[in-house]
């Protein structure tokens, strides 16, 4: 354990949605290379208490990469430096001393700012209600193991389903689309079994929802690279497949295809 | 006021008694289902899917989460899997046996009937999650696949990779966001419970405080349920999240709700070794590990070499050791006090010492690193961002920690509380796991509570109601409580001590997991209970929150809540003071047998202790109820 | 909030809205939000009103152009030849199914869906700007690190109005003549494409606009033609790692052949 030194921190304050945010300086004189980063602005925050000052506000919750609730904008970079990582997984010893770090929050209008760092990201949510989910009312399933899934089924399921809608594809998509996090929930949906009978209309409706609300793609794949679980770019291709298909196929003979 | 705890067993034996409830319950007619309001506080595994069925049935469901989406929730968290008696690897499983599992994993302090119905209806959660797309782990030809977990003999457990807990809520928030959707729940994010309100012995309805402008607003409702988890951030450092608490649990319980066994707490044997001192929580390497890694210290304390290059003869193997037949599956509360014994003689591995060796060399080299990967690669990268190192190569390094608490709010049959509508539901409920939880069953009892049952006892409690109207909100009552809670925010503003929330709260932690932690011994928990109210008065009086009550306010959304812990805390000790025995997670040193094991004592502690609010957590009024068992048979626990 | 609901609803999500700003001054329950019903329309109507479906439009006019621009490059390789067969080539384009469909008759038809796709292409391009701006009115106040974003996806824009405007000065020049009278005579004559494009190659301003322009061209196809895969969903993982080979090896034939035409006027070998 070694402790790094110096530390300068651009951190943006804004007391609301629509009052004007700024960046206000802080130094760290030293922090523990072992701790979180959030765990560095917890410390940061203790201080600003201990001064009598506003503590800063940023989401935050589980702290161990899953609940998706972690943002910020690191150094220009969807949760900081290290790839595949939620900032409440980086830890300072990807930093050196004397860094000078800037902290934003995620900018997209389907994100508007609350508090300083703290983000609405229910914008997602309307997506899911939209369409992402198989209607399976509690009481009626057949047994499990009724529905085979082949394993690489179930394993291409899990690696979109993996999504922990954190929204850093948004943040760091150059055009604020959401595309990956769309593609991510139909592609965990519409290539299971289970998915077969809303699948061309659930990706109808979660594609016309996320267009109400978001920017749109232009394949940069920033939002891949940016993506704590690395879900890839072809959950959008195969996005983009479906809907077309819920566009010009006739569900009426669905079960021929 | 002295209550007899009426348990609500339905009659009959015991594999018949869900049954026989079902059939004898009271139903409400489909058109009748919408005259009658819900409030549902919390929205993970059992919140979200209690929501989203009595939605589904036809009720009218406010729903409340203080994130800020239902899929935060910290049933996300949870890695290994979940248990169901599906018997589909035919090893022997029954929902008999998972039965018999979970109620000898609790040491004999649950109540028999409530864990019969909970194995009994695992086999339609996994059913259900299934047909709701959950992509849980496959063989090649498309079966599920399973894996054995701590404390059972089958394989019953079915998984998601390391991310089940992620992809069940994800499951039951999928389908909470498909009634959303459709208008039959009303989502209210970022909200939080700040007190209970209960008329004429009826729980009415909620107070609520809007996290983003500090406006505190009444909710009423025929029944409300609380699904808020668990309390384990009691100790500061913990596995749970950041945001979990006990508020919720805790004002039903000072609004007359009773609190059963509150010093069960499960002490998990696989997390993250703490690295320093500014630590702000520990993180959980799932059980499953246990499967194919092999625990071990070294046999001479002060071996300094790297754990690759101690010789095997000087391994201390130790579970494999001391618990031949289960090995490195003992169940949580025997590992997790293995550990700490070893760590205590001085064994631990780790720049602080603090930790056992949890090695895979023997796996990946009887399976290939490619089939470790395949099972464990996100836990292991969660490892490897974590403690910087790589678990490949060398072991990972584990210590216990505070992980899931097996008390909380007391609840019959029918889950519901003393309270006469007001329901808990999944951890936040003291039911199924008496004084420990074995793996892979707190989402099955999640889940079960969620969908299998509430959605039947509340329609009995609801059907007599027919036609009374949702209670109003301007009932005096609820102006009563909402001044009561509006005081209290204003309280910890007012105050201007010179501490943090933080600061207190991990003070507290670090004296609840002192005297109150893995071991405690009677000495200790008076020490506790004599530090508690001292600091607590201290918290009352040098509390410092900055900013203020009408935006979002972090710190004082906190404050309040270390306050509910504190309570809780000296709660805990009292319990864990009153009951002289050692069983599952709660040990206490007096109580052991000669080779370290729990002593139980089920002349004098055969009981679920429920305590009564009484103004003073220091002076909470006992009420016990008896378990009996007529189908499980009350023997020492033993996994050697 | 400034998001733009598109939809006609019949829960007003107005009153749902999560943040509390200056015109929502309060925050409601979130229920009903799947309730919207949208006005039908005809499905290419419909199709190209999402993002989505402009991606698509996008790519398949997209893949108009490019061939457009593969058979240009390949047809003015006839230059090589000499000015009688780059001349009979520009006849045979004229003759296309002559006498079946009169004299550039044919050709006028490709110009036609050409213009149609560029247009189509234009369009989209521009709507799109237009959301992707308002999906986020406030930039990043700091300096962004782009991790895999490159150059030619960055500046799709500026490289497209870039080679629109080479395209405008490029039919100026060798299919109205407008700019080009530089000639001997000092007059422009349709038919001798040769001529014209060595007397207007043979400037050195204009050979450097032209290779310049090209190079841009490349830059817009590289990302345009790995994008076509995506925005139409042709994913497999059988081709997927040859997507991005494909683009470029199509942008570097077309670039190396266009850009070899003004060199080889330069350098004296057509001439």
């Amino acid at each position: 354990m070694t402790q790094l030194k110096d530390l300068t921190l651009k951190v943006w304050r804004q007391s609301g949605a629509d009052n004007p945010g700024y960046f206000e300086t802080h130094k760290v004189e030293t922090v523990s290379d072992e701790a979180s980063f959030l765990e560095m602005l917890d410390q940061l925050n203790e201080r600003l208490i201990g001064e009598g000052k506003e503590a800063i506000v940023f989401d935050h919750d589980c702290r161990e990469g899953i609940c998706g609730t972690c943002s910020l904008m690191i150094n220009g970079r969807a949760h900081g430096p290290q790839r595949a990582t939620t900032t409440c997984q980086l830890h300072m010893r990807t930093f050196n001393s004397g860094d000078e770090i800037v902290i934003e929050p995620w900018r997209a209008a389907a994100f508007p700012i609350i508090k300083d760092l703290m983000v609405d990201r229910s914008s997602f949510d309307r997506i899911v209600e939209a369409g992402g989910f198989i209607t399976a009312p509690t009481g009626g399933a057949p047994d499990a193991n009724l529905i085979l899934v082949p394993k690489p089924v179930a394993d291409a399921a899990m690696d979109s389903a993996a999504c922990i809608g954190c929204g850093a594809c948004v943040a760091a998509c150059p055009n604020g689309a959401a595309n990956l996090f769309t593609g991510a929930k139909i592609a965990h949906l519409n290539v299971l079994p289970q998915g077969q009978s809303e699948r061309y209309k659930r990706a109808e409706a979660m594609v016309m929802a996320m267009d109400d609300q978001f920017g749109s793609c232009t394949n940069h794949g920033e939002c891949s690279a940016a993506c704590p679980k690395e879900i890839s770019l072809d959950v959008i291709a195969t996005m983009n497949s479906d809907f077309r298909k819920s566009k010009s196929k006739n569900r009426k003979a669905l079960s021929r295809s | 006021m002295s209550a007899t705890l009426i348990s609500k067993v339905p009659a009959g034996a015991l594999p018949d008694k869900w049954d026989n409830y079902k059939a004898d319950a009271r139903l409400v007619n489909p058109n009748n289902k919408r005259k009658f309001k819900i409030i549902v506080v919390g929205t993970g595994l059992a919140g979200a899917s209690a929501a989203a069925t009595l939605a589904e049935l036809g009720y009218q469901v406010d729903a409340f989460t203080f994130h800020d989406s239902p899929r935060r929730a910290h049933s996300i968290a949870a890695q290994g899997g979940i248990n169901a008696a599906k018997n589909y690897r035919g090893d022997g499983d029954s929902i008999n046996r998972l039965f018999i599992d979970t109620i000898k994993g609790g040491d004999f302090r649950s109540r028999e009937s409530n864990v019969h119905r909970l194995a009994q209806v695992s086999v339609d959660i996994i059913d259900q999650m299934v047909a709701q797309g959950v992509p849980f782990a496959r063989e090649y030809g498309g079966m599920l696949e399973n894996r054995s977990f701590g404390g059972a003999q089958v394989s019953r457990t079915f998984y998601a990779r390391g991310q089940t807990g992620q992809q069940l809520l994800l499951g039951a928030y999928q389908q909470l966001s498909r009634q959303i959707g459709l208008g039959g729940v009303r989502l209210f994010n970022r909200t939080e419970l700040v007190d209970v309100v209960v008329i004429d012995g009826r729980c009415s309805g909620i107070v609520v405080r809007d996290l983003l402008t500090g406006e505190i607003t009444s909710h009423a409702a025929h029944a409300v349920v609380i699904a808020t988890g668990g309390y384990g951030n009691v100790y500061f450092l913990s596995t749970n999240a950041m945001n979990c608490n006990v508020t919720a649990a805790w004002r039903a319980h000072r609004r007359g709700a009773m609190f059963a066994n509150p010093c069960f707490t499960q002490i998990h044997p696989t997390c993250i070794p703490q690295s320093d001192e500014s630590q702000s929580k520990l993180t959980l390497m799932s059980e499953s590990l246990r499967n194919d890694g092999r625990i071990w210290v070294p046999k001479n304390p002060d071996d300094s070499r790297p754990a690759e290059q101690i010789p095997e003869n000087e391994r201390d193997y130790y579970l494999e050791r001391l618990y031949p037949s289960y090995g490195n599956l003992a169940p949580r509360d025997i590992s997790s006090r293995a550990a700490k014994r070893l760590v205590d003689k001085g064994h631990g591995v780790g720049p602080l010492k603090n930790g056992v060796n949890l090695d895979f060399s023997a796996a990946i080299a009887r399976l290939g690193r490619r089939t470790v990967e395949e099972r464990y690669g996100n836990l292991f990268q969660m490892y490897e961002r974590i403690a910087g190192e790589d678990p490949y190569s060398t072991p990972m390094r584990i210590y216990p920690a505070t992980h899931y608490t097996m008390g909380g709010l007391w609840v019959d049959y029918e889950l519901g509380t003393t309270v006469p509508g007001l329901y808990a539901a999944g951890e936040a409920n003291f039911s199924d796991h008496g004084a420990n939880r074995l793996g892979a069953s707190a989402l099955m009892q999640g889940l079960a509570d969620g969908y299998f049952v509430l959605p039947y006892t509340i329609s009995n409690y609801l059907a007599p109601l027919l036609n009374k109207p949702v209670p109003s909100t301007d009932h005096p009552a609820f102006a009563q409580v909402e001044t009561e809670a509006r005081q209290r925010f204003k309280s910890y503003l007012g105050v201007q001590g010179t501490r943090s929330p933080d600061w207190f709260h991990r003070q507290l932690g670090k004296i609840i997991w002192d005297y109150c932690g893995m071991e405690r011994t009677q000495q200790g928990l008076e020490k506790a209970l004599a530090e508690l109210p001292a600091l607590y008065g201290e918290f009352k009086k040098d509390l410092r929150v900055t900013g203020t009550g009408e935006s979002v306010n972090q710190t004082l959304e906190k404050a309040g809540r270390v306050d509910d812990f504190f309570q809780l805390g000296m709660l805990m000790c009292r319990d864990a003071l009153d009951r002289q025995e050692s069983c599952g997670a709660h040990f206490r040193s007096e109580y052991q047998t000669e080779d370290g094991e729990a002593m139980r004592d089920d002349q004098n502690f055969c009981h679920v202790s429920a305590y009564n609010w009484t103004g003073d957590p220091m002076a909470a009024e006992l009420n016990k109820e008896p378990l009996v068992y007529e189908t499980a048979h009350l023997a020492s626990r033993s996994y050697k | 909030m400034s998001v733009v609901w598109g939809l006609t609803t019949s829960v007003g999500l107005a009153d749902m809205a999560q943040v509390i700003t200056k015109s929502n001054r309060s925050r409601g329950p979130v229920t009903g939000t799947a309730l919207a019903s949208r006005e039908k329309r005809p499905f290419l109507i419909d199709l190209y009103s999402t993002a989505v479906g402009k991606k698509f439009a996008m790519a398949i006019s997209g893949i108009a152009l490019m061939g457009f621009v593969l058979f240009h490059m390949i047809g003015n390789l006839k230059m090589y030849l000499g000015a009688a067969e780059l001349n009979n080539y520009a006849e045979f384009l004229k003759r296309l199914l002559y006498p079946l469909a009169p004299k550039g008759a044919v050709l006028w038809v490709f110009r036609g869906g050409l213009l149609a796709m560029l247009a189509l292409h234009l369009h989209a391009a521009w709507s799109l700007t237009v959301l992707n701006r308002r999906a986020r009115p406030v930039r990043y106040q700091s300096p962004r690190d782009y991790e895999v974003a490159n150059f030619a996806s960055r500046t799709m824009r500026y490289s497209g109005l870039i080679v629109l405007a080479f395209l405008a000065w490029h039919l100026l020049d060798l299919t109205f003549g407008v700019v080009n009278t530089v000639g001997a005579d000092g007059t422009f004559v349709r038919s001798e494409v040769y001529a014209n494009v060595v007397r207007s190659l043979g400037r050195w301003p204009v050979a450097l606009f032209y290779v310049l322009a090209n190079l841009l061209l490349g830059i817009h196809l590289r990302h345009g033609a790995w994008s076509i895969f995506q925005s139409l969903g042709w994913n497999n993982p059988r081709f997927n790692s040859w997507r991005g080979a494909f683009a470029t090896a199509f942008a570097a034939i077309v670039v190396v052949g266009n850009i070899s035409f003004p060199l080889a006027v330069l350098a004296g070998i057509v001439s």
